[in-house]
């Protein structure tokens, strides 16, 4: 099924100048469902999703991929806490990373139509993207990311500064391409969306892997304090 | 304000009657510096762009540089070039001095580092946008630089804009490797120059309107065909 | 924009054309003050007639003249410039120098003139009362011909230019630059006669001195040297060397006038010098 899974993080740390940011963590993910990563403000979230993307520098430990390390970001794709728009059309965003992995314009254009009606943009191909609007901006890029039939998607908040409607539109995508076997590793703020799509828990604490759980056992039944804490409500330092 | 007058009736009847002179050197004017504009532009382009996406050990020492070249007296490019292609010189073999050759040399050396320094900071800004989502689609280099071009293109069109019009208006170097030569290498720079020198400031007055009408007519086209302050354009 | 399109179409082919009909061309260097008085207008069509010859001409000060001709980057010079013309062909560089024609220098100055120079008995004595009255003279201050000329008679007057201040402008530049200047400041300025009657911006100045003898302006021509610089087009320099002292020359520099003055006179001899 999965060449990129299982994945095992041994003691992988991300480092900045010398300093730890995140990690060492010690984690295996399984090929199937979704993982959420969630924790308060500057636990590392954003981090430990670039590390295992491969766009932070592991500064220790090692990351193992199923497969060789130089193939592993082929397979995956990485959708934005703030997309980034390329200054051309909705369809020419699309069509994009195939164009980049060598398809030809004609296919790569009808696929690009494809994505676009199936996250609810097929009437703006030809609109400019930096002129959209937070959500449709959003679609976009799930789309632009999703259209390379990646295995592994990552999502830094994607929800962050949507209204409920485009939220509510986006996590059907998200689970419809869990049901269509796409790994999800996205980060959250919004327990509800956490208890909605996950089915694995990371709790993120200073950096540190704090709790590794399923759901719904992880919501009712947290086994450190500090997770219990947090899912209250409460400021966790 | 006599002189001024006279030169603008002068202008008008040179462009109305299509003297046979004025098209020559005007004609001259545009091929030199457009030429050199081309040339200049598909080495400071890609050179730009290289310069904002690849980090390496000098990389701002060159892009001081290149900013410091933009003040390079145009005279002082044209005594290297003359020495570079005299026939006492290392390169008087290729026979190239005092042709249009060799003031489209010139020009080239004089625009690069113009546009070069104007293109790379637009491109450095737009790198530090698409940074994170190139890099995480794993483009290779030379596609990253390929998206960079393509996507500030307006931006490198004003960079080109700005070295057409540095280069028009050019007449240190072109002079020197040139040798204003009649009907051979005179365009409009020097031919002003020239007749400034014989005390003929009408006439020099009027090439002057000439050319900056031209050069107001070469950007207009070429917003023109760009179709630049559409809406929504970028 | 279609007819622009296609005037500019056929003034291009134009251009080509004409560039494409003279059989041979040559370079030659000749000096601003020749180029000013509007002679090389007048020989040149002829020469391309008479010789199937294009002769093209690159109009620098004498200095540069005589660096082009050294670094062979021209086929010959036509300068005003005895003692850099002889120093010219006893370092190798010409073959040979020959007169072709002289014109004089001459004294121009504000019409008011305050030194006085009109009424001077010579052009020694015109420079003494100019800088006696310290009265604002322009020098070209450009090592050419003119220049050389305008220093050698201020050592006879017994001045010495590099030290006179204030009065004494030094512009580098070429002849029209340097008249232009002249005429803002209302200065004295030893000028060619030729390139005072060509030019155009005379308000406030007036010729006021000529006639001595010190100040004929002799011109010669010099082939620049192959056995130097084998590539130079030296059959043709000679070519035109013949016809510069030939019978049909001579009429049309001593047939050459500004306003109904004639400005050169021929001189050429028979044999090369």
């Amino acid at each position: 099924m999965s060449a990129l899974f299982p994945v095992r993080l041994e003691a992988a740390r991300a480092t900045r100048r010398g300093k730890t940011l995140v990690g060492p963590i010690d984690l295996e993910l399984a090929g199937q469902g979704t993982t959420v990563v969630i924790g308060p403000n500057g636990a590392g979230k954003t981090t430990f999703l670039s590390l295992l993307h491969g766009t932070a520098r592991l500064g220790g430990g090692r990351i193992r991929w199923n497969c060789p390390t130089e193939e592993a970001r082929h397979h995956q794709c990485f959708v934005f806490q703030q997309p980034v728009m390329l200054r051309r059309t909705v369809l020419q965003n699309l069509t994009f990373p195939l164009r980049m992995r060598g398809m030809a314009r004609g296919p790569a254009e009808d696929k690009a139509r494809t994505w676009a009606a199936r996250v609810g943009l097929g009437g703006m191909l030809t609109r400019q993207a930096p002129v959209l609007s937070g959500g449709e901006r959003q679609k976009l890029a799930l789309a632009r990311a999703m259209i390379t039939e990646p295995q592994l998607m990552f999502l830094d908040e994607p929800c962050a500064s949507l209204d409920g409607r485009a939220m509510r539109e986006i996590e059907e995508i998200l689970q419809e391409a869990r049901a269509g076997g796409m790994r999800l590793i996205l980060s959250t703020h919004d327990m509800g969306q956490a208890r909605r799509l996950a089915d694995e828990v990371l709790f993120l604490l200073h950096g540190k892997l704090h709790e590794h759980g399923r759901t719904p056992e992880f919501f009712t039944s947290p086994e450190t304090p500090q997770a219990r804490a947090f899912l209250q409500g409460d400021i966790v330092e | 304000m006599v002189d001024i007058w006279s030169g603008l009736v002068q202008a008008f009847w040179l462009v109305a009657t299509l003297d046979a002179e004025l098209l020559e050197i005007a004609l001259r004017s545009l091929e030199v510096t457009l030429s050199a504009l081309v040339i200049a532009s598909l080495i400071a382009l890609p050179l730009a762009a290289f310069l904002a996406v690849r980090r390496f050990r000098f990389r701002r020492t060159v892009i001081a540089v290149l900013n410091a070249l933009m003040g390079l007296p145009p005279v002082v490019v044209g005594l290297v070039v003359y020495v570079l292609l005299s026939r006492a010189g290392p390169l008087g073999v290729l026979g190239l001095l005092f042709t249009p050759t060799a003031m489209v040399i010139a020009q080239v050396i004089i625009l690069v580092p113009l546009i070069a320094s104007v293109a790379h900071q637009s491109i450095r800004d737009l790198w530090q946008e698409y940074h994170d989502l190139l890099i995480s689609m794993n483009v290779t280099q030379g596609q990253k630089i390929r998206t960079l071009l393509w996507d500030s293109r307006r931006a490198l069109l004003t960079a080109a804009l700005a070295g057409f019009g540095r280069g028009i208006g050019e007449v240190g170097a072109i002079m020197i490797v040139g040798g204003n030569i009649d009907h051979a290498t005179r365009v409009l720079t020097t031919a002003i120059a020239l007749e400034t020198g014989k005390g003929n400031f009408a006439l020099a007055l009027a090439l002057g309107f000439v050319l900056i009408a031209l050069a107001i007519a070469v950007n207009l086209a070429i917003h023109a065909l760009s179709r630049t302050e559409r809406e929504g354009r970028w | 924009m279609k007819h622009l399109a296609l005037t500019l179409a056929l003034a291009a082919i134009g251009t080509a054309a004409t560039a494409a009909t003279a059989a041979e061309t040559m370079k030659m260097a000749v000096t601003t003050s020749f180029h000013n008085s509007g002679l090389a207008d007048v020989l040149l069509p002829q020469i391309a007639a008479d010789l199937d010859l294009e002769v093209q001409l690159l109009v620098v000060g004498t200095g540069q003249a005589i660096r082009l001709g050294e670094a062979g980057d021209v086929d010959a010079i036509l300068v005003h410039s005895r003692s850099a013309e002889e120093t010219f062909v006893a370092a190798g560089h010409g073959t040979h120098r020959r007169e072709i024609m002289y014109n004089d220098f001459v004294f121009i100055g504000p019409d008011t003139d305050p030194a006085n120079i009109a009424e001077a008995p010579s052009a020694v004595e015109a420079l003494q009362r100019i800088a006696a009255t310290e009265a604002p003279f322009v020098s070209r201050g450009d090592d050419s011909g003119t220049h050389k000329k305008e220093l050698s008679l201020w050592a006879e007057a017994g001045r010495d230019p590099a030290v006179l201040h204030d009065w004494y402008k030094p512009v580098g530049a070429g002849m029209g630059a340097a008249l232009n200047t002249a005429a803002g400041m209302g200065a004295y300025i030893m000028s060619d006669r030729a390139s005072w009657l060509n030019f155009g911006n005379t308000d406030g100045l007036a010729l006021l001195f000529s006639g001595d003898p010190v100040l004929f302006n002799q011109y010669a021509y010099l082939p620049v040297d192959p056995a130097r610089h084998a590539h130079v087009k030296h059959a043709l320099a000679l070519k035109l060397e013949d016809w510069l002292v030939s019978a049909t020359a001579k009429e049309l520099i001593d047939g050459y006038e500004i306003g109904g003055e004639a400005l050169f006179v021929f001189n050429a001899e028979e044999q090369a010098q």
